[in-house]
């Protein structure tokens, strides 16, 4: 039997608010999408002047996984290859297609073009903490815990990884949901083992 | 990999074909899809791509309810298990679509409600593709650049490794409408002619429309069949747009499909490369193919007949480097002449009668990502 694999950190974002690990990290219920998004990047004092390029499905997810990996995830642990990205959605970039469509009237810009994949998102994260490892973009109707487990199982089982992100960033208009999760062989203190009992429970109850 | 995955049936439906065999024999007497189109719906200039006929019917009898790119999956996936046997309602059977833009062009034609949004996902068109047949378990989607459709082929393999399934039919389509041409153009990146991978004087890629279908299978009965041998995924870590500057994440892909193939390099017969005739992929391809030590193995780019079918095309050039393998026959790169590539790769410019035994297919594309896959017999 394989050995378990287990959740070292998590990373909710919705309805204004933001939790690490079950904790109620920062809230603001006032701002439209954007605006959150922005109050998340000054709250943590992140600087990476590529966010503001980014459209707001790569927004969610970049800022979700740096509150992920934040304190949980030593830079240098691993090799680039051995770190991949797995995650789904229900929207693909649909987000970003309308803006792209309706933009394109006038001219089209080769700047939105480029987020009109969902897979995208995976690109930046990858960019930012140089993730080289296998990774894939799902659409699904709702989040399916069991498929993303087996995937991400498979590539710590097999050794093709020794650390994954997975999870779902999903964002429609003023509609947004990111929850990530980082995932490795090794157990700490405060992990919880890679189940889809748990990464459900984690999904829903924030 | 442990357990052998068998191809038991393909398909593709192209401009070119209804069939893969159509396809074969047309590619073989040097047939392309790629040629001029002026349509306004699609363009407001001329533009050079493989595209469908307008009066085209894909699937008989009754289409309504069914959009085009739902139409081309139905139609590839019914060809693909004609005669093979296998139960689409077994819960050992498992469906993949791969698609970078699905049905997109409604946006174009239809007003934009939550209804029409809803129309537009990928899951609704999966939804009813699976209805259509009968599929018993929910159908995965993949939705990954261009390599969508090479990762739906790892994605279908590596579920049969696991024994969750027994069957896995690979279905990717795309449908080139004025929002996926307007965006390519942005970038700058279509050819005003037919392309010409790996060509000295290529100037950027055609677009090209149509599906493919790969069955694979678990099942020992298969034994004999051509076999999905390895395959693996990476990323560059280094620009959404533009591909790595050193090869060094497509050769990785590359290396760890070797690797789980048990192969070396010198047992490559022949690659189909991704080749989009965009100067910058194609010298990535040629930097990434020299690292992994394949630069002498013989190499084409379908691009030319084909275009770039985005999420269909890791399918449908695999699907032609199988026949390839059955047919003791490697098709040429249409358009390449003089290597145009900083590290040379051997680019076959005409037809090559060679007894393979295995092939190499790769694919890269937006967010950095990079795909390869080992077939063989």
């Amino acid at each position: 039997m394989l050995a378990e694999n287990h959740i070292i950190s998590s990373c909710v974002i919705e309805g204004g608010d933001v939790f690490k690990n079950g904790r109620l990290l920062f809230q603001n219920k006032s701002a439209d999408l954007t605006g959150f998004l922005l109050s998340i990047y000054q709250h943590f004092q992140l600087n990476y002047p590529k966010y503001y390029k980014m459209d707001n499905l790569s927004k969610l997810g970049w800022l979700a996984s740096e509150v992920l990996l934040m304190d949980n995830y030593q830079k240098d642990q691993y090799q680039p290859e051995e770190v991949g990205i797995v995650l789904a959605n229900r929207n693909s970039s649909l987000d970003n297609d309308i803006k792209y469509f309706e933009s394109a009237k006038e001219i089209a810009s080769p700047s939105l073009f480029v987020y009109t994949l969902p897979n995208i998102v995976i690109g930046e994260i990858c960019i930012r903490n140089n993730f080289k490892g296998e990774h894939g973009f799902y659409i699904q109707e709702t989040f399916d815990a069991d498929f993303v487990i087996v995937q991400v199982n498979y590539l710590l089982d097999n050794n093709i990884l020794k650390a994954c992100i997975c999870g779902w960033v999903d964002v429609l208009d003023q509609y947004y949901k990111a929850a990530l999760f980082l995932v490795e062989k090794r157990q700490t203190d405060s992990s919880v083992p890679f189940s889809a009992k748990n990464i459900n429970n984690i999904f829903e109850t924030n | 990999m442990e357990q052998d995955v068998f191809v038991v049936a393909d398909n593709i439906l192209s401009p070119i074909g209804k069939t893969t065999a159509e396809n074969f024999d047309r590619l073989s007497g040097n047939v392309s899809g790629v040629m001029e189109h002026d349509d306004p719906a699609i363009s407001s200039r001329p533009f050079y791509a493989s595209i469908f006929d307008k009066s085209e019917a894909f699937i008989e009898g009754n289409q309504t309810g069914f959009t085009k790119f739902e139409q081309l999956l139905i139609a590839s996936i019914t060809d693909a298990l004609k005669n093979t046997g296998i139960a689409v309602t077994d819960k050992k059977t498992i469906l993949i679509i791969s698609s970078t833009k699905g049905n997109i062009s409604l946006l174009e034609t239809e007003k934009n409600t939550p209804e029409l949004q809803k129309r537009i996902a990928l899951s609704t068109s999966a939804k009813l593709v699976a209805h259509h047949f009968g599929f018993s378990n929910t159908p995965i989607i993949i939705s990954n650049a261009c390599i969508s459709g090479v990762m739906g082929i790892i994605t279908g393999a590596r579920l049969l490794q696991t024994g969750q399934y027994e069957n896995a039919i690979i279905a990717g389509a795309d449908v080139i409408s004025s929002f996926i041409l307007s965006g390519f153009e942005s970038f700058q990146a279509l050819s005003p002619q037919v392309c010409r991978p790996f060509d000295k004087s290529r100037d950027g890629l055609n677009l090209g429309e149509g599906a493919g279908t790969i069955i694979l299978s678990a099942n020992k009965k298969y034994t004999g069949n051509i076999k999905v041998l390895g395959g693996a995924v990476s990323n560059d870590a280094n620009h959404i747009s533009g591909p790595s500057r050193t090869g060094k994440e497509l050769s990785f892909a590359i290396d760890q499909s070797l690797k789980e193939a048990g192969l070396s390099p010198n047992e490559i017969d022949f690659i189909s490369a991704h080749g989009t005739a965009t100067p910058y992929n194609d010298e990535m391809e040629a930097n990434a193919i020299n690292l992994s030590g394949l630069q002498s193995a013989p190499l084409n780019s379908l691009k030319g007949y084909y275009g770039h079918t985005l999420g269909a095309a890791g399918l449908i050039e695999s699907i032609i480097s199988i026949q390839s393998l059955q047919q003791d026959l490697v098709l040429p790169t249409p358009g390449f002449k003089k290597m145009g590539v900083t590290k040379p790769v051997n680019v076959i410019a005409e037809p090559l009668s060679v007894k393979a035994k295995r092939f190499l297919k790769t694919a890269s594309g937006f967010g950095g990502c990079n795909a390869a896959v080992i077939f063989g017999k």
